[in-house]
């Protein structure tokens, strides 16, 4: 219930199929927006709208009203799936004090050029 | 949810809660946080996605009436922003647990509330540049801080409210700036605006200090990063320069810069009518209403229309994958 959205884009529900409940709220989508060519769809924000079309016609007049974008991606939010946010340590844990994965572990080679 | 989770998950919660409080980190959905927190801040947000929705109102009246074609697109895209940060601010609400459907329901049912100040009336061109200029200036004031709220999905919201409202302020302060440099009687209109929405626009910041029983509570939780007066009094100095470059005058004969304090301090403000506004007696609350319970019943056949067109599409493709 408190996930599925973006603005708070950090809960999605499970996946739901089938077609939408009458008018209980629209479902929400999930827009990403390509600020210009050669970057990547960046996640904007989210909206409601009845269908695909509609969210993405929202999505143009909600999110790119000063040339924000040239391109848009809509996602139904219940098909996002996330990590489980209530194991953030554990799942998060391998990277930690492997330093050796940064270049700036690697001091000896300092002021040496072009590397 | 956390209402339903074990104890020792909620005091990891809890525990995390302070923790990111503390180090004055963000706060996202899905983590644990206090009913309080949740509750504050979702008739925080909430309240202030219907002060956008509402806030439209005073200024679509003048879209049609606006001088000239050029003033008449600024305004209408200034309006279209004003619906934006609604929906924006609900989004960010509806990561707390409410569908935006049951805010739209209560603001129509009149159990929520919207900012006070547009419970007044705007008869005239100056008062839309008044708006712009105080009203737009005052909630610039108390939205920038905002940005850093601990709840994320609220401070990304008014990232983007932020950086689209400073186009508010200046076509406003445009508008009477060409009013005061033009006949006496557009002067006057000018003036007189700034006249009637200089105290509501103070008062906008909310009751002082001694009297916020919220704001402390508010600020530990690092949701608010300054307290109301202080706010005010940031607002009051800004605009004592910008009235200046405007040739007008702030109706306010004791604003005064306060060496001791390093403050500005401003004339009494009469706390009295913000009750009676806030309480729905204000000259245009039940205007506003009924005119935003109008606009929801008129658009009643848009959203069946669409939820019917996207239903029959669904059936549609339904069918095609099945004959596949
Ligand atoms: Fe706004
Ligand atoms: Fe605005």
């Amino acid at each position: 219930m408190t996930g599925g959205s973006t603005t708070g884009d950090d809960g999605a529900t499970a996946p739901s199929t089938g077609l939408q409940e009458k008018r209980q709220g629209w479902p929400l989508w999930e827009v990403f927006v390509r600020s210009s060519r050669g970057l990547s769809h960046v996640h904007a924000g989210s909206l409601h709208a009845p269908d695909a079309d509609m969210a993405v016609r929202n999505a143009r007049d909600l999110y790119t009203r000063r040339n924000e974008g040239v391109s848009l991606w809509v996602v139904p939010s219940s098909s996002i799936i996330t990590s489980d946010p209530d194991a953030k340590e554990q799942f998060f844990e391998s990277p930690q004090g492997k330093d050796y994965r940064h270049a700036t572990y690697y001091t000896k080679s300092e002021g040496v050029k072009h590397l | 949810m956390a209402t339903t989770a074990p104890v020792e998950q909620i005091e990891a919660g809890e525990q995390l809660f302070r923790d990111l409080i503390a180090r004055d980190s963000r706060i996202e959905p899905r983590d644990w946080m206090p009913e309080a927190y949740r509750k504050s801040l979702t008739r925080q947000i909430s309240q202030h996605a219907h002060s956008e929705i509402i806030g439209m109102q005073p200024e679509a009246n003048w879209i049609t009436r606006a001088p000239s074609l050029k003033r008449k697109a600024i305004l209408m895209a200034k309006v279209q922003d004003e619906a934006g940060h609604g929906l924006y601010l609900y989004s960010a609400a509806e990561t707390l647990g409410t569908p935006r459907d049951k805010m739209t329901e209560d603001l129509i049912a009149g159990k929520a509330r919207y900012s006070s100040i547009f419970n007044y009336p705007v008869p005239t061109w100056a008062d839309i540049g008044a708006i712009g200029w105080l009203v737009d200036g005052a909630a610039i004031c108390n939205q920038v801080p905002l940005c850093r709220a601990s709840y994320g999905p609220y401070g990304r919201a008014m990232v983007r409210v932020c950086k689209e409202e400073s186009f508010h302020q200046r076509q406003g302060f445009e508008i009477l700036l060409e009013l005061a440099n033009g006949t006496p009687a557009q002067r006057e209109m000018a003036q007189d605006a700034v006249n009637r929405w200089y105290a509501p626009s103070l008062m906008m910041f909310g009751p002082p200090d001694d009297d916020s029983p919220n704001s402390k509570q508010s600020m530990a939780w690092n949701i608010k990063r300054f307290s109301n007066d202080e706010l005010r009094a940031r607002f009051v100095g800004m605009m004592v320069e910008q009235v200046k470059a405007l040739g007008l005058t702030l109706p306010d004969a004791e604003v005064r810069f306060d060496e001791e304090t390093q403050k500005w301090e401003h004339g009494p403000l009469d706390w009295n009518e913000f009750a009676e506004v806030l309480a729905g007696r204000g000259p245009c609350n039940a205007q506003r209403m009924e005119r935003r319970r109008e606009a929801h019943e008129e658009g009643a056949w848009v959203r069946e229309a669409a939820a019917a067109y996207a239903d029959k599409q669904a059936a549609a493709r339904a069918a095609s994958v099945k004959a596949v």
